[in-house]
């Protein structure tokens, strides 16, 4: 095949999946936690209620598109927007099987890094410009939580970095032919697991958008696919985190030989996506201050040891 | 790999921003529109709402920020040790180790300053003396 084709090919068949997953998790979500807590879940619509996401595309869509008129409305309608750019964008750099990568930037781990951190101005502009005291506090949570479990995800990632000698994704995935980086960066891939959680604003650490506090959070004043959108980014979000901790600690699309490299991949970061949703079955929510100094206080000091241990190793091996 | 294809990427960014200004779009025009007598006031859980959302926010919040923008780019250094570490060897590696202790001394002064607790504890929180009705 021609090679501008398949290039061409791969990058709109890795966005046309991604669209698809955030659509399929919804159902995926509420049928698993259903199970998980001892009832049905949606199972009216269409075969196992699978029929339910497309009912609710449509209920979404026909539902009315409100701009609060206290609201400050370019900065209203841009927020929803961002999340969604900011998760889809920064999954260009994650490699879904050898060559297959929308962009093989060779400061991946940055640009990832990045984007995750750019997602910040969705929820904290919702907030503020939602004009509302609930969204008010849900933003600047969300502000206090993403500054506080930004310091160290960047730090638990630097183990890997060693490891590999590298930033770019692809040379990390290679790197791993011997062992998963898992078992040599444990502790990293535990931390990065739980910074991942908190900057995607995932229960248990949804304290921006804590129900039983906050009404909705940020998104309280939202309705229609502006709320849609953060569902989507939300998910989205979801799955590339899991998607990096496949890269980064699972080995990304290494795998048996008679399996597709892309299969493997996907297979990886579904089991992840569902682990998610187990923890989130499973794990109450943390009171605000106390996720916070659990960061700065615990997390951050532990990413700096094992950084430091790490890196001491490696030069001792290298002697 | 040597000569990086960025075209992948502009097609990929300009397919997103078509979905998403779609989505804006298609809700914007199929939804229903109403107006009610109170329809356009914030939401505060069916009570009447009482002055701005412009409210003044805990000092907390600005405090935290504050810890990020200095341990953010402290750490940022750490991440050209990581990179270089075989270039480095041990020189690199007592120099980062200095410039760590020297983050961790700035982290223990936070957390003995109470800085990382929400509620200080250096300052007790006032007392609820609000007068409490007669049963």
């Amino acid at each position: 095949m021609n090679p501008t084709l398949q290039t061409l090919a791969v990058t709109l068949g890795i966005l046309f999946t991604l669209l698809h997953v955030a659509a399929v998790l919804i159902w995926v979500e509420r049928r698993l936690l259903a199970l998980l807590q001892d009832r049905l879940g949606p199972n009216r619509a269409g075969p196992l209620g699978l029929f339910i996401i497309v009912a609710d595309v449509i209920k979404i869509f026909t539902k009315e598109d409100w701009i609060p008129p206290f609201a400050d409305r370019p900065l209203y309608v841009i927020a929803p927007a961002i999340i969604l750019l900011t998760a889809l964008v920064g999954f260009t750099i994650v490699p879904v099987g050898p060559g297959m990568v929308v962009l093989d930037l060779n400061i991946g781990i940055l640009f990832f890094l990045a984007f995750s951190s750019l997602g910040i101005y969705s929820t904290v502009l919702a907030g503020w410009a939602s004009n509302s005291k609930y969204a008010l506090i849900g933003g600047l949570r969300m502000a206090a939580q993403m500054f506080s479990y930004e310091v160290f995800m960047g730090l638990s990632l630097m183990g890997v970095v060693i490891l590999a000698g590298s930033l770019n994704l692809s040379e990390i995935v290679e790197a791993q032919r011997g062992m998963w980086f898992v078992l040599p960066q444990f502790l990293g891939f535990v931390i990065f697991l739980l910074a991942g959680l908190a900057e995607t604003h995932r229960l248990p650490f949804d304290l921006p958008e804590a129900e039983s506090e906050l009404v909705a959070g940020f998104h309280t004043e939202y309705s229609s696919m502006k709320f849609g959108i953060f569902f989507v980014g939300e998910y989205i979000g979801l799955t590339l985190i899991a998607a990096m901790i496949v890269t980064l600690f699972f080995g990304g699309w290494l795998g048996p030989a008679w399996i597709p490299a892309p299969l493997v991949f996907c297979f990886k970061t579904f089991a992840f996506i569902l682990f998610f949703i187990l923890m989130r079955a499973a794990i109450p929510r943390p009171r605000f201050d106390q996720m916070l100094s659990w960061g700065w206080k615990y997390l951050l000091p532990l990413a700096l040891i094992n950084l430091i241990a790490t890196g001491a190793l490696v030069l001792i091996r290298a002697d | 790999m040597e000569g990086t294809q960025y075209w992948p990427f502009l097609v990929y960014v300009g397919a997103v921003l078509v979905v998403i200004v779609g989505q804006l779009l298609l809700s914007h025009l199929l939804g229903e529109r109403h107006r009610d007598r109170v329809t356009g006031e914030p939401y505060e859980s069916g009570i009447a709402p009482t002055g701005s959302a412009r409210l003044r926010f805990s000092i907390k919040f600005f405090l935290i920020a504050i810890l990020f923008v200095i341990f953010d780019l402290e750490l940022v250094f750490i991440f050209a040790w990581a990179i270089a570490i075989h270039e480095l060897g041990w020189t690199g590696f007592w120099g980062a180790m200095v410039f760590t202790a020297i983050l961790a001394v700035g982290l223990i002064y936070e957390w003995r300053m109470g800085s990382l607790d929400w509620i200080s504890r250096r300052s007790p929180a006032p007392r609820e003396t609000a007068v409490r009705p007669a049963p």
